[in-house]
């Protein structure tokens, strides 16, 4: 007698996530788009055809290769000072991304670890901490942005910082939700009476399983933040030029709109299709970790 | 319902606080005191420095200046734009319909678009128009507005020269305001053109100002009626032969809004955010471009009292929410 083995159990957690998340067709797309971004960004030195900064006087605002008029060695045109668009975007996704996974970083630790403490503690500490979010959620994010970006100085740096502090109250609400749902369950009640302490119910025991919400969450906040510091750049108060920031590159695109359309164009794209693909693995992470939505 | 109003009310009260709190303390947070940043770039001798600073009342301890400026600020005394010279309240007032014009009508757009296209996508769900209604929906909740609002202009006011680049209204047309709304002002003025005028300039920003709180709203509509369709009162009204017209428009319509209200109410900091963008690509006189001018010419008064005011603004309308809320769903009440 032959004897196979056959594969019992569960597959794996990533198997089974995966298999949710594939069935979004546009989440799939999303996902590949997100890669192929993050790709250029990494490798910008040696895909780009020119240097970010390179000025070339002979050639102002050329048109794209395909257009009368254009040069096959830039294919997307030059702007004002005859730098090469494409170049310049390729090396932005590096200051997009890194803006999106910094605000992320900032917003989920501090705003994960401030609603932990008000969802697990409650009473006055619960109250003072959600007077205080509810106090930041009355001012629109871009404009207590703004204010916070000219108190502090315009630049790259305190963009992130005032971004990541008009983000974070979506965490701690989010969080302090999930665990004061959680922290009644018999799971928590049976390793509290089995002698866990405070701080190992919190980290250990409830928030592994506040996670689905929190990278959803997580994953609309970092496309905010793509937006927000554009916004910041096209208001002059995010990156400073010559930095190729998008939002700040197409600040400095403005006046040329009825002239070439090139500058104006590319760079807003490069920033729609980046949200885009974020969004869209948003909604593919949702489906895959809502277990509402789970036939299973 | 009265207790549930009040309730909300109180709630609102510490907010109010810790927002003066920290529109009193935004201009103490930056380098130099009040008076230096006044003087600029002039040299001013310590006793003129200190003299300035008492007769200001900025010598005193900060909480009695705070209690101070909040006093004001209840009897409507915001500071004096060093810009315009005129008090930072009068400012608002004359700058806020123009906003609000615009808020009004992009809201307007966003739901009478947003709400049908969201039930007929969940009525429809599953098929090509489904798809691509949420697929142009995603692609509009992803837009970079200030971009966008570029894209139109360069279309429609450059290419085919249809609508205006910047402003409220043409030139040629002068009228004193009365409502403060241009839409309804050239129509009193009785002028020939001027309300024609009004419209074409307002097209191009309520589209822009519209499209992130359009595409919301009509995700939000598909969702809450996929929940509502599948709800046992629907396969009743189903059952008796009621018309499927009946059944969505009516039944299920009526449920699903529920939600849709609390989206559309937070939709106002995101018109208001969105303003700040939209009125500086297009040059509409509103409070969002008035702040970031301010930002830009440092007038810090003007900066105060905007973020007091525009915060005030979105506390007020988010209790309007919560109040109609509490009106069509009274389980929210207790």
């Amino acid at each position: 007698m032959s004897s196979a083995t056959v594969k019992t159990g569960h597959p794996s957690a990533l198997a089974e996530f995966w298999y949710y998340f594939s069935r979004n067709k546009g989440a799939v797309l999303g996902f590949a788009v997100f890669v192929i971004v993050l790709l250029l960004a990494i490798l910008a030195p040696i895909v780009a055809p020119h240097a970010p900064s390179e000025q070339v006087r002979e050639k102002l605002l050329l048109p794209p290769s395909w257009m009368a008029g254009g040069e096959a060695s830039y294919l997307l045109g030059t702007d004002a000072v005859g730098r090469d668009i494409l170049s310049r975007l390729i090396y932005g996704a590096r200051f997009s991304l890194f803006i999106g996974l910094v605000v992320v970083t900032l917003s989920v630790l501090s705003g994960v670890l401030i609603g932990l403490v008000a969802g697990y503690f409650r009473g006055r500490v619960d109250t003072f901490i959600m007077r205080i979010m509810d106090i930041i959620l009355a001012f629109p994010s871009l404009l207590l942005a703004l204010v916070l970006v000219a108190v502090l100085g315009p630049g790259l740096l305190n963009a992130m910082i005032a971004i990541s502090l008009v983000n974070q109250p979506h965490f701690v609400r989010l969080t302090r939700a999930a665990v004061m749902t959680e922290k009644s369950k018999d799971y928590v009640v049976g390793s509290q009476v089995a002698g866990a302490g405070t701080l190992r119910l919190m980290f250990l025991t409830i928030l592994p399983n506040c996670l689905a919400p929190l990278i959803v969450q997580a994953t609309l906040a970092f496309s905010a933040a793509i937006l927000d510091a554009a916004a910041l750049g096209f208001l002059g108060m995010g990156a400073q030029p010559p930095t190729p920031e998008w939002g700040t590159m197409l600040a400095e695109a403005r006046e040329f709109i009825q002239r070439a359309w090139w500058v104006v164009t590319f760079p807003g794209l490069a920033i729609l299709v980046t949200v885009l693909a974020i969004n869209l693995m948003g909604d593919g992470l949702r489906d895959a970790l809502d277990p509402k939505l789970k036939r299973s | 319902m009265l207790r549930f109003f009040l309730g909300r009310l109180a709630i609102l009260i510490p907010t109010f606080l810790g927002v003066s709190l920290i529109a009193f303390s935004f201009i103490r947070l930056l380098p130099g005191d009040p008076v230096m940043l006044m003087s600029g770039e002039r040299v001013m001798s310590e006793e003129r420095h200190a003299q300035i600073m008492h007769d200001l009342g900025l010598d005193r301890p900060m909480y009695v200046q705070y209690f101070d400026y909040l006093g004001n600020v209840l009897t409507g005394d915001l500071g004096t734009s060093i810009v315009s010279k005129r008090p930072v309240f009068d400012d608002f007032l004359s700058l806020f319909p123009a906003t609000l014009e615009l808020s009004i009508c992009a809201i307007i757009v966003a739901m009478c678009l947003g709400i049908p296209a969201g039930v007929i996508a969940a009525v429809k769900r599953g098929t090509w128009f489904d798809q691509s209604i949420m697929g142009i929906a995603l692609v509009g909740y992803s837009m970079p507005i200030f971009w966008w609002g570029l894209l139109l202009m360069i279309f429609f006011s450059g290419y085919l020269q249809w609508t205006p680049v910047s402003g409220r209204i043409s030139l040629m047309y002068f009228f004193p305001p009365v409502t403060g709304f241009m839409l309804i002002d050239s129509l009193l003025s009785g002028q020939a053109g001027a309300f024609k005028s009004a419209v074409s300039y307002l097209i191009l920003p309520t589209v822009v100002l519209a499209t992130i709180p359009l595409a919301v709203i009509a995700r939000q509509t598909r969702s809450a009626m996929l929940e509502v369709l599948g709800e046992d009162y629907v396969r009743t009204a189903r059952s008796k032969g009621l018309s499927p017209w009946r059944v969505v428009g009516i039944h299920a319509l009526r449920n699903a809004l529920i939600p849709v209200i609390t989206t559309i109410g937070l939709q106002v900091g995101v018109l208001l955010a969105g303003a700040i963008l939209t009125e500086t690509i297009f040059s509409w006189p509103g409070i969002g471009k008035w702040m970031v001018d301010a930002v830009f010419k440092r007038d810090y008064a003007v900066v105060q009292g905007g973020l007091l005011m525009i915060a005030g603004v979105i506390m007020l309308v988010n209790l309007a929410v919560d109040v109609t809320y509490g009106f069509i769903n009274p389980r929210i009440r207790h």
